[in-house]
């Protein structure tokens, strides 16, 4: 073989031609260990913060700490640091702005044995995974959720949707950045026992 | 917001940062993608870490509902249209489950069969070759041992490679790209002839013609793509990623045995008796590594094991035995 272009395997990912070159290890680390454990952190910031409007920039604050912490040193297990850094930040706001009081910040323990692992099965997982794939598109307004099963299912650019919808690209162009946003906060913001729900 | 904190976290709205990092994925997903664009991103992402979490979860969350491609009979229909649909959709959800649940767990039926119905099985046996005609006058040649699912009825484009090898020629729609999962990757083709082999974990592209892209499919994967030029070899495992640009002999090698022959061009003894041993029920097994290291080029008709070991006996002068159907090759 000739040319090779492999640049050498990181410890946590392979960068290679093509990619996008944006630190991808610790992209790949965040998508695989955070991600998941967003449900749980918005629950716990839910319980434990009354200003509803602030916990996205909370949740955001928790994901940049542990990406810098990341970049030093790969936590293992992920967890742990993930909740000390939320609760670390709860604090500072509360000492900060004095709103909320400080024992709202007290049931990290409670939480802990709240979570479930994850089920080894991968069988009921996939299928488990595919149903809240679909309760995640069905929870798009009607527009937004046609135009993102347009691009997913049929593959169709934004511009062969807008003359497939009869809609202005501006407008495509809104259904699909709102529809990512809200599929982002559903497939990862909401807690994942849809099961016992059903 | 808090604009008094030493850091860059919080000096903008998150979901400001949101919105933009959406507005970047969109246009870099669903519209057409410059080069400088990428420049300006790439400038965006790396200006601050808050950026670029944004980014990645969305870009996750997106890269999730793949998945649904697999489903899309199912996913097309919304659960809830009316309210007494709605409890049957549910009931046929609830069934559906109990069965593919039934199934998996009595007959080991995997999950891709219930979940996309329509989709067909293809399958050569080992030493087989068989080519499939789709309705658009694309063709897809199967070489040994391969199994691959379709949909006959040619308007879904994707395929997926369950194990082996395939040789694509694809007659390019941009509508509907044509694609190929295999082994939790994905390859999106833009108007090309290419190779797909699928064993183990490992799948392996060579693009022969045209365009293609390989991307991760699996989201519990680490995200890896690479849009793929003629001659280069794509290898991906679940992990890794790796592309190198292969001669014009190589690939014609590579392809030789869509003409029934084998071609072995600066090969070990190992890495040859293992390419017989796709094709044909009488394996080659080789004894000793020094033996396997033994270099060997040479061109042989894919069912000449017996020619294969009588080189091998007379060239190298190395033992070959038959034992249980196996030829053992020993020094």
């Amino acid at each position: 073989m000739t040319d090779i272009s492999e640049t050498g395997r990181e410890d946590l990912g392979l960068v290679c031609r093509g990619v996008l070159v944006i630190a991808p290890d610790l992209g790949a680390w965040f998508m695989r260990e955070v991600l998941p454990l967003e449900a749980v952190l918005m629950q716990f910031l839910h319980r434990n913060w009354r200003n509803e409007s602030d916990i996205t920039d909370i949740r955001q604050d928790v994901y940049v700490k542990i990406c810098e912490a990341a970049q030093e040193h790969v936590p293992d297990p992920v967890r742990p640091l993930l909740f000390t850094i939320a609760r670390n930040l709860l604090v500072d706001r509360v000492r900060r702005k004095h709103v909320v009081p400080i024992e709202a910040v007290a049931d990290l323990d409670a939480l802990g044995i709240a979570v479930e692992p994850l089920s080894p099965d991968r069988t009921v997982m996939a299928r488990d995974e595919i149903r809240r794939l679909q309760l995640a598109l069905d929870g798009l307004p009607p527009r937004c959720r046609e135009a993102v099963i347009l691009a997913r299912l049929d593959g169709l650019s934004g511009r062969e949707i807008a003359t497939r919808m009869g809609v202005t690209e501006q407008a495509v162009s809104k259904y699909l950045n709102h529809g990512v946003r809200q599929l982002a906060d559903m497939l990862y913001g909401e807690p994942t026992d849809h099961r016992r729900r059903v | 917001m808090s604009a008094h904190d030493d850091d860059n976290a919080t000096f903008v709205d998150a979901r400001d940062i949101e919105a933009l990092a959406a507005d970047w994925f969109g246009r870099r997903q669903f519209w057409n993608w410059k080069p400088e664009e990428q420049a300006e991103l790439d400038v965006w992402l790396n200006s601050s870490l808050a950026h670029r979490v944004a980014y990645w979860r969305l870009e996750a969350a997106w890269s999730r509902t793949e998945r649904l491609v697999a489903v899309r009979q199912f996913a097309r229909e919304p659960v809830a249209p009316a309210a007494g649909k709605r409890k049957w959709s549910k009931a046929i959800w609830i069934v559906a489950g109990a069965v593919a649940i039934a199934a998996i767990a009595l007959l080991g039926v995997r999950e891709t069969e219930l979940l996309r119905p329509g989709m067909q099985t293809y399958s050569t046996s080992v030493g087989e070759t068989r080519t499939l005609a789709l309705a658009d006058g694309s063709r897809i040649e199967l070489n040994t041992d391969t199994v691959l699912r379709a949909n006959r009825n040619g308007k879904s484009r994707i395929v997926e490679l369950e194990k082996g090898e395939a040789f694509f020629q694809i007659h390019h729609n941009k509508a509907h790209p044509f694609i190929v999962l295999a082994a939790g990757h994905r390859v999106t083709d833009l108007g090309t002839k290419f190779l797909v082999r699928h064993d183990g974990s490992r799948v392996q592209v060579t693009l022969v013609e045209g365009r293609a892209r390989i991307d991760t499919a699996d989201t519990g994967m680490q995200p890896h793509s690479a849009m793929l030029t003629p001659g280069d070899v794509a290898v991906a495992t679940a992990d890794s990623m790796s592309v190198t640009k292969g001669s014009p002999q190589e690939l014609t090698d590579t392809l030789s045995w869509r003409s029934g022959m084998l071609i072995f061009d600066n090969m070990t003894l190992g890495d040859a008796a293992a390419e017989f041993n796709r094709y044909n029920k009488v394996q080659l097994v080789i004894v000793g590594s020094s033996v396997g290291r033994t270099p060997i080029a040479g061109k042989f008709p894919i069912d000449g094991v017996d020619r294969f070991a009588e080189v091998v006996k007379h060239v190298f002068g190395l033992r070959v035995a038959s034992e249980h159907g196996a030829m053992v090759i020993s020094r």
